[in-house]
C-alpha cells in the first residue's frame, strides 16, 4: 500500500470516528440523567472516548504519511511536487508541510487532537458536553481535507492532500507518452518561507486557533446544559492560553515580515493580518469579561457574546483567507481550493447555532442590574475596556470586509465596485491610535479599583504618583525633543496623548506590581501583561509613527517642477565604491557577495569564477575568511545558488563602521525576492533593502568590441580610464580550465587607473597547438568600472598585442534605508505580555483544579 | 442622563463614525475613462484601476532607468476596456514587474493620459501569487 493511500484511508477513518465520537459525547450529554461524577459507568461515554482515540490515531497517521511523502521526495504526489523540492533540509520540509492549505488545516486538526486528550483528562462534569461541541468542530475541520466527491450532485467535500500529480494535472501530453511519469524534482518552497520563523510561526498560530475552540465549547456547553455561569471558571485558563499563543503567533508573523519582506515594517494592515488580529482583540475582550464575572458576578452576558463572537470571527478569518475572496487585496492569502462554499456554509451554520442558543437562554442568564454599576467600581472600567477592544475590532473588520461586500452584492446581481481605502496604514492608524489611547488608560485605571467601590480620596492617593510621574516623563521627552537633544520631536496631539497614557499605564501597573508582589507573586500576571501592552504601544508609536526613510532626498534636487512632494526619492543609487553621504552616514556599496554552503562568512563574487553549475564556483585568488586561508586559487566552492548578498558599508561621522548585507533571492518558480538586512541599535533599527535587482553579467548590455594594438608598456585610454599594458607572461594553469601540455597560454596584466584606486585586469590568451593552433581568449571583467578586456591576438614578430575592449554600465545598486526608532520596546513589551499571560493562566488553572478536586466543578461560588 | 445610556450613545456614535469613515475613505475600481472624468470634475480621490502591462512581440512598454532617476518608473497599462494609459510610479520598479499577469494601480489621473500611481499591486503567474509594492509605507 502506498503512503498516499494509507494517508487517505486515515483521513476517512479520522473523519468517521470523529463523527462517531461527536455522537457518543452528544448522546451521553443528552441522556445522562444524573450529572454526577460517576462517568466511567456510562457506556456511551466509553464509546465516545474509544472512538476519540481511534480518531486521534487516524490524525497522527495522516500527519505521518504526509510528512513521509514530503520527506521522501515522492513527487508523484501533487502536495510534495507543488510545495517541496529534494534539496531542502528537514526543517524546511516541515515548512513545506504547512505551506499549502491542506497542510495548514492538518496542523490545526492535529493540535485539536492533542488538546482533546487534555480536555478529557482534566474535566469531570464538563467532559461530555464540551467534547461534543469540540468534536463537532473537529469533524467539520477534517471534512475540509477529506477530498470526497459525491458524483450525482457534483458536490465536492474538502481538498485532499494525498491526490496524485497525475490526477491533478489531468490529460497533459506527457502522460500519453509515458503514463508512469514522475517529475524529477518538486517546484520548491517559496523562498520567502525558507526562514526559521516560518518553521515555528504557523504551528504557533494554529495552536492559538485550536485553543480558541475550548472556551467556545465551554460556553456552548454552558448554554446547552443551562450551567449558565459555571462554565466560566474552567474556560478562563484556556482563554488566557489562547490569547497568549495566538498573540505570540501573530507577532511572530509580524517579525517574520519585518525580517524577510521588503514592505518596510512588521505590520501592514493587510487583510490576512487583520483577519487574525480581530478575533484576538475580541478574545482579549472576552477574557476580561470572564475575569470580571469571576470576581464580582457581572458581565456574564458580555462573556457569552464575546466568547461566541470570538470563535465566529476565527472562522470568519479562515473564510476570508482561504476562500480566495480577498483576491487582489491581500498579499498572502491562499488561493481558492473550491472550499469557499463549504467554508461559507459552515460559517452561516455556526452563526445560526450560536445566535439560536444565545437567544434561547438569554433571559435565563443571571445578570446584575447594570444601573447599579458604579463609576467607582473596577467592573465599570473593565467593561469600558471590553467596549474599546470591541470597537477597535469592529473598525478593523468592517474595513477589511470590503471585498466580501462586493462579492455579496454580486450574488444579488448588483455590481458594487468598492475598493479598500488607499494608504491603508494611515486609514487604520488614525482610528486605532485612539483605541490604543483608550486601552492604555483603562489598563491603568481598572487596576486601581480593588474593591467593588472605592472612594475618591483613596483613589487619588493611589493614582497621584503614577499620574505625576507620567506627566513628568512625558514633558521631559517633549522638551528634549523641542530642544533638539533627542532626535524625535513628538508633533501630533494624538501621539503625545498615546505616549502619556502608555507611560501612565506603565507607572500605574508598576506600582500595583510592587504592592502585590510582596504578598503573592502569583497575582502579578495582570500588572505585567498591562505593562507589556503599554510598552508595545510606545514601541509601535515610535517605530511606526516616526519610521523614517533616511535614503530620502539626498540628491537635494527635484527632477521636475510638478512632481508631487515627498513620494519621489526614497531610493538611492550607489555606484560600486563611490561613497554617498546619507543622514549621518557615509554609504559605500562594496560589491556582490556569495554564500558558501560550508562557511558562515560571505565571499566576494569578484574572487571567484562562475561555472555552468549554479551551485558551484571556483576560487580565482586566495580567499581569506575569519583570518585564515579558506580557499586556494582553483578550489571549488559550493554555494547557495539562489542567494546574492550586496555589501553596503556604513561609516558614521565619528568613524564607526559596520556593514549590512541585504539579499536578493532568485527562484525559478517564484521569481525574485528582496530581503532586508537590519542593523540593530538599542534605540533603533536601521533597515535596508535593495529596491531593484542589479543586473547579472549575462544580462548586461556590452558595447561592441573596440580593438587596440599595443606594445608592452604602452598607455591607452579604455572607457575614459588611463590604462597601461604592464606585463605579459606564460602561465601553465588557469583555474577552472583544463590545459593540455602543449598549450601555450599567455596572461596579460593591464593596470587601469580608476577614480579612487587602480585596478588590475588579467585577460588570458591560449593557443592549442595540438588542434591546429585554435585560439582561445578568456576576457577579464571589472564590474566596478564596467570594463571588459580580452587579449585577442599576439603578433610575435612586431611584439604587438591586440586588446579587445567592451564597456558597459558601471556596477550599482538601488536601495531604500528606513529607520525604526525604539522598535525594541515592541519586542520587550511582547515578552512582558507573554510572561503576564503565563502567570495568569497558571493562577486560573489552579483555581479550577482546586474546585474540581473538591468535587465542586460546577459550583458557582467564588473561590 | 444616566451613565449606561450615555455609554450606549457613545458606542453607537463611534460605530456610525466607523461605518461612515470606511465608506467615505473606500476607493473604487474604475477604468481610465472614469478616472479621467473624475480629474476633469476636480475629484482627486484615489481610485483603483485594474489592467495589464502593454506588451508587443514580447517587448513590454515600460521605462526605468535608475542611473537617471531611481525613483521614477513609467509603463503603459491597458485597462479592462482595452484603453492604454501611461502610468507614472515615483518609486523603484517592482521586482518581476514584466512577468505580471494582472496589475492594479492605485492613484489619480494627472493629466493628458497620464495616471500617477502611489501603489501598485500585481498578480504574478508564479506560485506566490500576489505581490504588493507599497509606496505608502513610510
Amino acid at each position: 500500500m502506498k503512503s498516499g493511500d494509507i494517508g487517505h484511508l486515515a483521513v476517512l477513518v479520522a473523519f468517521a470516528f470523529s463523527l462517531l465520537s461527536t455522537i457518543g459525547f452528544f448522546i451521553h450529554t443528552l441522556y445522562n440523567p444524573n450529572e454526577a461524577f460517576k462517568k466511567n459507568e456510562n457506556s456511551w461515554l466509553s464509546f465516545a472516548r474509544i472512538t476519540y482515540w481511534v480518531h486521534t490515531l487516524g490524525v497522527f497517521v495522516i500527519v505521518g504519511s504526509l510528512y513521509f511523502i514530503i520527506h521522501q521526495n515522492q513527487f508523484e504526489y501533487h502536495y510534495a511536487w507543488s510545495h517541496s523540492s529534494s534539496e531542502l533540509p528537514w526543517y524546511y520540509k516541515l515548512s513545506c508541510f504547512w505551506e499549502g492549505q491542506e497542510g495548514s488545516f492538518l496542523l490545526w486538526i492535529c493540535w485539536h487532537a492533542l488538546l482533546g486528550i487534555v480536555l478529557i483528562r482534566v474535566n469531570e462534569f464538563w467532559e461530555a458536553p464540551v467534547m461534543a461541541v469540540f468534536m463537532l468542530v473537529q469533524t467539520i475541520l477534517i471534512s475540509m481535507i477529506i477530498g470526497v466527491e459525491i458524483p450525482w450532485i457534483e458536490l465536492k467535500f474538502g481538498s485532499s492532500p494525498f491526490i496524485l500529480l497525475k490526477d491533478y494535472l489531468g490529460d497533459i501530453p506527457i502522460y500519453a507518452k509515458n503514463p508512469t511519469w514522475i517529475p524529477e524534482d518538486g517546484t520548491g518552497l517559496n523562498p520567502l518561507l525558507q526562514n526559521y520563523w516560518m518553521v515555528i510561526h504557523p504551528p504557533t498560530l494554529f495552536l492559538g486557533f485550536a485553543l480558541t475552540v475550548v472556551p467556545f465549547a465551554y460556553a456552548v456547553a454552558g448554554l446547552w446544559k443551562s450551567k449558565l455561569a459555571e462554565w466560566v471558571r474552567p474556560a478562563l485558563p484556556w482563554s488566557i492560553a489562547a490569547a497568549m499563543v495566538l498573540g505570540v503567533g501573530i507577532l511572530m508573523g509580524g517579525y517574520w515580515a519585518y525580517e524577510t519582506l521588503n514592505f518596510g515594517g512588521y505590520w501592514n494592515w493587510d487583510p490576512v493580518e487583520n483577519a487574525v488580529f480581530v478575533p484576538w482583540l475580541v478574545l482579549v475582550a472576552s477574557l476580561h469579561a470572564m475575569i470580571s464575572y469571576k470576581n464580582s458576578s457581572v458581565a456574564l452576558h458580555a462573556s457569552f457574546i464575546a466568547v461566541l463572537a470570538m470563535y465566529f470571527l476565527i472562522w470568519y478569518s479562515t473564510f476570508l483567507t482561504r476562500s480566495g475572496i480577498l483576491g487582489e487585496s491581500s498579499v498572502h492569502s491562499f488561493t481558492d481550493l473550491g472550499l469557499s462554499n463549504q467554508l461559507g456554509l459552515g460559517l452561516i451554520l455556526l452563526g445560526a447555532v450560536v445566535i439560536g442558543l444565545l437567544v434561547l437562554r438569554w433571559k435565563k442568564i443571571p445578570s446584575e442590574d447594570i444601573e447599579s454599576m458604579s463609576v467607582f467600581s473596577r467592573e465599570f472600567w473593565i467593561f469600558m475596556g471590553i467596549l474599546v477592544l470591541s470597537m477597535s475590532a469592529f473598525q478593523v473588520i468592517f474595513s477589511t470586509s470590503i471585498p466580501v461586500y462586493n462579492s455579496f452584492f454580486k450574488l444579488v446581481g448588483f455590481d458594487f465596485k468598492m475598493a479598500p481605502p488607499p494608504s491603508q496604514e494611515v486609514f487604520y492608524s488614525n482610528w486605532q491610535i485612539w483605541f490604543g489611547i483608550g486601552i492604555a488608560t483603562l489598563s491603568a485605571l481598572g487596576q486601581f479599583f480593588w474593591w467593588k467601590k472605592m472612594d475618591p480620596a483613596k483613589l487619588w492617593k493611589a493614582l497621584s504618583i503614577p499620574l505625576l510621574l507620567s506627566v513628568l516623563v512625558c514633558s521631559i521627552l517633549l522638551l528634549l525633543g523641542i530642544l533638539g537633544w533627542i532626535e524625535i520631536r513628538l508633533d501630533k496631539f494624538s501621539y503625545i496623548l498615546l505616549l502619556l497614557c502608555s507611560l501612565f499605564s506603565i507607572f500605574a501597573n508598576a506600582s500595583i506590581f510592587f504592592q502585590v508582589v510582596k504578598n503573592n507573586y502569583r497575582l502579578t500576571g495582570g500588572a505585567l501583561a498591562h505593562m507589556g501592552v503599554a510598552l508595545m504601544l510606545i514601541g509601535i508609536l515610535y517605530s511606526s509613527g516616526y519610521s523614517n526613510v533616511v535614503s530620502k532626498n539626498i540628491f537635494g534636487l527635484k527632477f521636475s517642477e510638478n512632481m508631487s512632494e515627498q513620494e519621489n526619492s526614497e531610493n538611492i543609487l550607489l555606484y560600486r565604491n563611490e561613497p554617498v553621504g546619507m543622514d549621518e552616514f557615509q554609504l559605500i556599496y562594496k560589491g556582490p557577495r556569495l554564500e558558501p554552503l560550508e562557511r558562515s562568512e560571505l565571499i566576494a563574487k569578484d574572487d571567484v569564477i562562475e561555472m555552468e553549475r549554479p551551485d558551484m564556483v571556483l576560487a580565482r585568488t586566495s580567499i581569506r575568511l575569519g583570518g585564515e586561508l579558506a580557499y586556494r586559487p582553483g578550489d571549488s566552492i559550493r554555494i547557495h545558488p539562489e542567494n546574492r548578498y550586496y555589501e553596503i558599508q556604513y561609516t558614521k561621522s565619528k568613524g564607526d563602521t559596520f556593514a549590512l548585507f541585504p539579499r536578493i533571492q532568485q527562484n525559478k518558480e517564484m521569481g525574485t525576492v528582496a530581503s532586508p538586512d537590519i542593523k540593530r541599535f538599542w534605540s533603533r533599527d536601521l533597515y535596508s533593502h535593495l529596491s531593484i535587482v542589479p543586473l547579472d553579467e549575462s544580462e548586461k548590455d556590452w558595447s561592441p568590441t573596440k580593438e587596440y594594438k599595443v606594445k608592452q608598456g604602452d598607455t591607452v585610454i579604455l572607457n575614459d580610464y588611463i590604462s597601461v599594458l604592464e606585463k605579459l607572461e606564460r602561465i601553465d594553469q588557469i583555474p577552472g580550465i583544463p590545459l593540455e601540455e602543449t598549450d601555450i597560454s599567455v596572461k596579460a596584466s593591464v593596470r587601469v587607473l580608476g577614480k579612487n584606486r587602480e585596478y588590475w585586469l588579467h585577460p588570458v590568451f591560449v593557443i592549442r597547438t595540438s588542434q591546429e593552433n585554435i585560439i582561445g581568449t578568456l576576457p577579464d571583467t571589472e564590474d566596478e568600472l564596467g570594463l571588459r578586456v580580452s587579449l585577442l591576438n599576439i603578433d610575435p614578430v612586431k611584439e604587438e598585442f591586440t586588446l579587445g575592449v567592451n564597456t558597459s554600465q558601471k556596477d550599482f545598486v538601488v536601495m531604500k534605508v528606513i529607520e525604526k526608532p525604539l522598535v525594541n520596546l515592541l519586542w520587550l513589551g511582547t515578552l512582558l505580555l507573554v510572561l503576564g499571560f503565563v502567570m495568569a493562566m497558571i493562577r486560573r488553572y489552579q483555581e479550577f483544579k482546586k474546585m474540581r478536586d473538591k468535587k465542586q466543578e460546577i459550583q458557582t461560588t467564588i473561590a | 442622563m444616566k451613565i449606561p445610556q450615555l455609554i450606549g450613545i457613545v458606542v453607537i456614535a463611534v460605530a456610525i463614525g466607523i461605518i461612515i469613515s470606511t465608506t467615505g475613505n473606500a476607493s473604487t475600481y474604475v477604468n481610465f475613462s472614469a478616472a479621467e472624468a473624475m480629474m476633469k470634475s476636480g475629484d482627486d480621490d484615489k481610485v483603483h484601476v485594474v489592467g495589464h502591462l502593454k506588451k508587443e512581440n514580447g517587448q513590454a512598454f515600460m521605462m526605468y532607468n535608475p542611473v537617471i532617476d531611481p525613483n521614477r518608473f513609467e509603463f503603459v497599462l491597458v485597462d479592462l476596456e482595452n484603453r492604454p494609459c501611461n502610468v507614472v510610479y515615483r518609486d523603484a520598479k517592482p521586482q518581476d514587474f514584466e512577468k505580471s499577469e494582472q496589475v492594479v494601480v492605485i492613484g489619480t489621473m494627472k493629466g493628458n493620459n497620464v495616471f500617477e500611481a502611489s501603489e501598485i499591486l500585481m498578480k504574478c503567474p508564479s506560485k506566490y501569487e500576489e505581490k504588493k509594492v507599497d509606496a505608502a509605507m513610510r
